[in-house]
C-alpha cells in the first residue's frame, strides 16, 4: 500500500540544537498512528512539520508523494488548548476552516452542522467557547478540523488537558469517528494507555535528539461497543511492552546524565 | 453521549443583581445634603446654592433655549474630535501592534506622550492653532488619540499565539490572518480605549472652552462665575455631569455588544 504520508530521514534543529533526527515514518491511507514519547521527545516539533508551520533542516516530508512546502487544508491540526476563536459561536468554529477553503456559505452552515451532529453537539451550535466545557470545546475543535476534510488529521495531546472520565470518553468517541470517516490520523500523546487504547501502530519516541525507537503494531480491533477494552488481555501486554520500551530508555539516559 | 451537562447558564443570567434602589437612594442623600446644608446655614449658600435653586435655574436655561446652544456647541467639537481621533488612531495602532519591532521602539515614546496631562499642552495648542474652533477640536483629538491608539496597540500584540498558529495551520494568509483573526481578538480591549476616550473628549473640552470660546458648556460655567451667576454656573456643572455619565454608558453599551463572546469579568461595570 502507498503511503498516505512520508517521513524520510526528517531532522530538525533549533541553532547548535537538534531537536529531531532521522525520523523515518510512512503512514497508510486511513491509518490510526499514534506516537507516544516523554516531554522534550520533540513531539510537537513533529507535528508542527507536518503541519507546515516549520521546515526541516534535514529529509523531507511527503503528503500523497507531494512535498510539504507549507501549512494548507490538506491537514487538519487539533490542539491540546483547543484553539477555539472566543467570538465566533461552536458553529461559527466549525465553519472557520470552510470559509478558507471558499465553501459557499449555505453549503458551509451546513456541513457545520453536520460535523457538530458527529461529535454530538447538536444543541449546542450557538454557544460561545466560554461557555461550553473543555471536553465539549476540544469536540468543536475535532469537528472544525474535520469539516474541511483534510487529508490527514494532526492531533497534538488533544486530550491531555481533560479530566480523567472526559478523556475516555472522548478517546472512544474518537475511536467512533475514525471508524465513521476513514481519516487518516496522527495522534500525539505522552500517554500509554491513550497509545494503547487508540493506535493500530504506536511509534514509540526518543529524547535528545527526537527519533522514533521502535514502532509497535497494536491493532486492537475486535472490539465490542460496550466492551471494556482496557482490561483485556492484550491490551494489559500491550500497555506493558510499551512502559518498558520507554522505561528502558530512561533508565539508560539516566546513566547519561 | 452522557458527559454533556446540561446546557450551562448564560452568563448574564449569572450577574450578581445589585438592588437598583441602593444606588438611587446614595444619589437622593447626596442631593438632600446639597439642597439642606445652605438652607441650615452650614455652608454659606451664596457659593453653594441649595439644588433646587440651581435647577430652577436649569430649568430657564433649557427654556429659553440657551442650554441648547451651549451643549450644541460642546457636543459638536467633542464630537468631531473623539470621531478624528478613533479615526487616526485605530488604523495607526493596529499598524503598529502588528509590526512587533516597530511596537517595541514606539511604546516609551508613546507612554510619555499619553501620561502628559494634554490640559498642559493647552497653551501650546492655542499658541499654535489660536482660540478657535481648531484649537479646541485639536485639543479633542489630542486627548482621545492617546487611549485608542495605546490599547489598540496592546490589543494587537496580546492576541493568543495559539489561535494565529491555528489559523496558519488552515493556510491563512497575512491579510485573512489579520481580518478574521487579530481583528476580531482585537475588538474588546479597542473598546475599552474609546470608551476612556470619551471621558477624554469632555474632560478636555470643557478646559479648553474655559479658556477660550464664547459658547459651550466651559464656556458657559466660566462666565456665569465672572458674572457673579452662581446658580447657573451649578446649573452648566450638573449638565455636563449628566452628559459625561450618558456618554460614559452608551460607549460602555457599545463594548458590551461587541464583546459578548467575552465571559463577564468583574469589575467591567465601571
Amino acid at each position: 500500500m502507498t503511503a498516505k504520508l512520508s517521513l524520510e530521514g526528517v531532522g530538525k534543529d533549533f541553532g547548535g540544537f537538534t531537536a529531531l533526527d532521522a525520523i523515518d515514518l510512512h503512514v497508510s491511507a486511513g491509518e490510526f498512528l499514534v506516537l507516544v514519547g516523554p516531554s522534550g521527545c520533540g513531539k510537537t516539533t513533529l507535528l508542527d512539520l507536518v503541519g507546515g508551520l516549520t521546515r526541516p533542516t534535514r529529509g523531507r516530508l511527503l503528503l500523497d508523494g507531494a512535498p510539504i512546502t507549507g501549512p494548507g487544508l490538506d491537514r487538519g491540526v487539533v490542539f491540546q488548548q483547543y484553539a477555539l476563536f472566543p467570538w465566533r459561536t461552536a458553529l461559527g468554529n466549525v465553519e472557520f476552516g470552510l470559509e478558507a477553503k471558499r465553501v459557499p456559505r449555505r453549503e458551509r452552515r451546513e456541513r457545520a452542522r453536520e460535523f457538530l451532529a458527529l461529535v454530538d453537539l447538536t444543541g449546542f451550535a450557538d454557544r460561545y467557547p466560554h461557555e461550553l466545557s473543555g471536553g465539549m470545546r476540544q469536540r468543536v475543535a475535532i469537528a472544525r478540523s474535520l469539516a474541511y476534510d483534510p487529508e490527514v488529521l494532526l492531533m497534538d495531546e488533544p486530550f491531555a488537558a481533560l479530566d480523567a472520565q472526559t478523556r475516555e470518553t472522548l478517546q472512544a468517541e474518537l475511536r467512533r469517528i475514525w471508524e465513521q470517516t476513514g481519516k487518516t490520523i496522527v495522534f500525539i500523546t505522552h500517554g500509554i494507555e491513550e497509545a494503547v487504547f487508540l493506535g493500530q501502530r504506536v511509534a514509540v519516541m526518543s529524547a535528545r535528539p527526537g527519533t522514533i525507537r521502535t514502532i509497535v503494531e497494536v491493532g486492537l480491533e475486535a472490539r465490542g461497543a460496550d466492551e471494556d477494552v482496557r482490561s483485556r488481555e492484550d491490551f494489559v501486554e500491550h500497555r506493558h511492552r510499551l512502559w518498558e520500551l520507554l522505561h528502558q530508555r530512561r533508565e539508560r539516559e539516566a546513566v547519561l546524565v | 453521549m452522557s458527559s454533556v451537562a446540561a446546557p450551562l447558564p448564560r452568563t448574564a443570567a449569572r450577574r450578581a443583581s445589585v438592588p437598583w434602589f441602593g444606588g438611587v437612594a446614595a444619589i437622593a442623600a447626596f442631593l438632600g445634603l446639597w439642597e439642606v446644608l445652605p438652607r441650615a446655614g452650614v455652608v454659606d449658600r451664596t457659593w453653594l446654592v441649595p439644588f433646587s435653586e440651581v435647577m430652577s435655574a436649569w430649568w430657564d436655561l433649557l427654556t429659553t433655549g440657551v442650554l441648547a446652544d451651549h451643549i450644541r456647541a460642546s457636543m459638536q467639537r467633542a464630537l468631531a474630535g473623539f470621531a478624528i481621533a478613533v479615526a487616526i488612531s485605530i488604523p495607526l495602532g493596529l499598524l503598529i501592534g502588528w509590526y512587533a519591532s516597530v511596537a517595541r521602539t514606539l511604546n516609551p515614546l508613546l507612554e510619555i506622550f499619553r501620561n502628559t496631562a494634554p490640559l498642559a499642552l493647552l497653551p501650546v495648542f492655542v499658541l499654535i492653532l489660536g482660540i478657535g474652533e481648531t484649537s479646541k477640536v485639536a485639543m479633542v483629538v489630542y486627548g482621545c488619540s492617546w487611549p485608542i491608539l495605546l490599547n489598540t496597540v496592546t490589543a494587537v500584540r496580546e492576541v493568543d499565539p495559539l489561535l494565529v498558529r491555528s489559523a496558519r495551520s488552515m493556510g491563512l494568509g497575512s491579510v485573512e490572518l489579520f481580518r478574521k483573526v487579530v481583528l476580531p481578538a482585537s475588538v474588546p480591549t479597542i473598546f475599552t480605549g474609546i470608551r476612556l476616550a470619551g471621558q477624554a473628549a469632555m474632560l478636555v473640552l470643557i478646559a479648553a472652552e474655559m479658556v477660550g470660546a464664547n459658547a459651550g458648556l466651559g464656556f458657559l460655567i466660566n462666565s456665569s462665575q465672572y458674572n457673579f451667576a452662581i446658580p447657573e454656573m451649578y446649573a452648566g456643572i450638573v449638565t455636563i455631569a449628566a452628559l459625561g455619565v450618558a456618554v460614559n454608558y452608551a460607549l460602555l453599551f457599545l463594548e458590551r455588544r461587541f464583546s459578548r463572546w467575552r465571559p463577564s469579568r468583574p469589575g467591567m461595570d465601571t
